[in-house]
């Protein structure tokens, strides 16, 4: 061992990384996404040809069909967006927390944004856009920082199964909030639904546009902590061994995410487990490197949103399913399973 | 390359809320050595190696980096010359050892710099010191405790700093791998000049492998210097209340320390001990 210690060894052979392979994985995903997209537009309760599909895309809304195919494409991009938002938010809870089962909907925070909003529209009158985001992120900031402090409370700090029980209690209190607030209240009890599960359907440009800077903003905090969530990954004392100061690169990654699943819910309403399955399905892709986890987990996620709003669509002919009552479905199971095994380890 | 780094606790005092663990406590690093530090269990070696990395902030005195307050310092500049491997650091699931070993990267790299030569050379270098190329592309938990202890130790090197501070290194470590680790980090002494400070709890071990031997007593420094002079029989009797014998190690000439306990000594041995506790004991 004295012999090598003493060669620098600049020239070594740099150690291999399975590159490529993540490459691979992206273009599956990304293309996954571009049929996604593509179904989403195609499918639905009416069926339409594929020349009205083009003629749609080509700004064309003469005939029914022409109509309602223009009516998907906002509606595709919103899944896409929201999926994109809450994958990205669950990847990014999951790093903060070091908790395999932290997802925005699990930890009760798409709730706290949605009785946010519910509480606003039922008391201060909000009517704007911006304002309803903007709420939506303040509450969804409070559920954080209350299901984080109740967590924590007691032995062993923030344990994984803690902090899912406080977020569960929690998102089951704010719900019934919600339907406390809305239900004598005629004017908005109509779209109560809506705030408890959330969906994409009836989206329109005018409904995607005010979001779209919050989510900008999400995504690039929470991209840019991808590094520090490295870090963090190796225990705090560690974290703070490499140089990382560990409470603020907390801090920074924490409001990236909670900017993104507030602005999520600001326009679709609170989805659960997106941000559960996504990350947990990518870190087998690509591994445990948050810098391909982050980005993938966008992705997988736009791609599972998309998804779970077509089929939808299908199952429930001539009506249709929220996306939030499919991602439930698909979430509830995967979630037993992550807590059923041997132990429910910190990531 | 000898560092010259210094490295210095000033009238230290650390506590964990009312709780006070260390109490004006002065210690100088010898730069480019060996420190261990020893002592009973919470007489504050943990807590003093946190407080000299900055984990924990002094409640009075300070810990000066060449003249510098490490809590004052920029966290990444530190961490470009003082590296520390805690006791129970965590491994991601599934993370590969690579990977691992490329994480002691991050106080070179920048928020948008690139994975650069330097980082590959840096952690190339660092698996070969280490004998874990070969596990470069295995699975962290797939790895056997020396394995692992490898990797971690892996990871700090590709840190490149010229001090690195270990809290107990040897933990859960069969005998042989305790001395391939200590081995290992010898050698980074040796070849790299790298100043090492590390908290161990085997006394023979720290006594054979230190150039300094650090002895602490409930928060204050009993005996500090070469393990020849600090190692001494009324040392272990003061710091950890233990009858013992020391003698020359016959492998190394360093202090050898034989506790006594209750059983199994000959009868000269309990004899002459109990003849000094009852001329101690007052009556």
């Amino acid at each position: 061992m004295t012999s090598v210690l003493s060669v620098p060894a600049p020239d070594a052979a740099p150690p291999r990384r399975p590159g490529s392979v993540r490459f691979l994985w992206l273009l599956v995903v990304l293309a996954a996404l571009v049929l996604l997209m593509a179904a989403s537009v195609a499918i639905g309760s009416r069926g339409v040809g594929w020349g009205d599909i083009v003629a749609a895309l080509g700004g064309s809304q003469e005939t029914v069909a022409e109509a309602a195919v223009t009516k998907r494409i906002p509606r595709t991009f919103l899944a896409v967006l929201v999926g994109a938002a809450l994958g990205l938010a669950g990847a990014v809870m999951q790093g903060v927390t070091r908790n395999p089962l932290a997802d925005p909907g699990v930890l009760g925070i798409n709730m706290g944004a949605s009785l946010a909003v519910v509480a606003g529209l039922a008391w201060f009158g909000l009517f704007s856009a911006t304002s309803i985001i903007v709420t939506a992120i303040a509450g969804a900031a409070l559920a954080a920082v209350f299901v984080y402090a109740v967590g924590s409370l007691g032995r062993g700090g923030p344990t994984p199964l803690k902090l899912a029980l406080a977020g569960a209690a929690t998102a089951a209190a704010l719900t019934s909030f919600i339907t406390a607030i809305a239900l004598p209240r005629g004017d908005i009890a109509a779209n109560v639904q809506s705030w408890q599960v959330g969906g994409v359907g009836g989206a329109t440009g005018s409904t995607i546009t005010p979001v779209l800077p919050f989510l900008a903003v999400g995504l690039v905090i929470s991209l840019l902590s991808a590094r520090s969530l490295n870090s963090l990954a190796l225990g705090d004392e560690l974290a703070a061994g490499l140089g990382e100061r560990v409470a603020l690169a907390r801090g920074l990654a924490a409001l990236g995410s909670v900017l993104l699943c507030g602005a999520a819910t600001a326009v679709a309403g609170p989805i659960w487990f997106v941000g559960l399955v996504v990350p947990h399905l990518c870190r087998l892709l690509v591994g445990v490197d948050h810098r391909w986890l982050l980005p993938f987990s966008a992705l997988a996620g736009a791609c599972l949103v998309t998804a779970s709003d077509v089929l939808g669509r299908i199952v429930a002919r001539p009506g249709e399913l929220d996306v939030g009552i499919i991602t439930a479905l698909i979430g509830a199971p995967f979630f037993i399973a992550v807590v059923r095994r041997q132990k429910v380890r910190e990531l | 390359m000898t560092t010259t780094h210094t490295l210095v606790a000033e009238e230290l005092t650390l506590a964990y809320g009312e709780r006070t663990v260390i109490e004006g406590l002065d210690l100088a690093v010898p730069a480019g050595r060996i420190t261990a530090i020893v002592g009973a269990n919470a007489s504050g070696k943990s807590t003093l190696l946190r407080s000299m990395s900055r984990l924990l902030a002094p409640r009075a005195g300070r810990v000066l980096l060449d003249g510098r307050a490490v809590h004052r310092m920029p966290a990444k500049e530190l961490a470009r010359t003082l590296g520390l491997l805690p006791q129970s650091p965590i491994a991601p699931e599934g993370i590969t050892v690579s990977d691992l070993v490329g994480r002691g990267r991050h106080p070179h790299q920048g928020v948008f710099s690139r994975w650069s030569r330097e980082d590959d050379a840096a952690v190339a270098a660092a698996l070969e010191a280490t004998s874990t190329t070969e596990l470069a592309e295995r699975a962290v938990d797939e790895l056997s405790g020396g394995q692992r202890q490898r990797v971690w130790i892996a990871m700090a090197l590709a840190q490149q700093t010229d001090l690195l501070l270990l809290d107990e290194p040897t933990t859960f470590l069969d005998v042989s791998h305790q001395i391939e680790v200590l081995d290992l980090l010898t050698d980074l002494n040796r070849v790299r000049g790298t100043t090492i400070v590390m908290v161990l709890h085997d006394l023979n071990l720290a006594a054979r492998y230190a150039d300094h031997l650090v002895a602490l007593e409930s928060g204050r420094i009993h005996a500090a210097g070469e393990p020849g002079t600090v190692l001494t029989e009324d040392c272990v009797r003061a710091v950890f209340g233990l009858e013992s014998r020391v003698i020359a190690d016959p492998i190394s000439g360093k202090p050898l320390m034989l506790p006594i306990g209750r059983h199994h000594a000959t009868a000269p041995v309990a004899a002459e001990v109990r003849g000094a506790s009852e001329a101690l004991s007052p009556r």
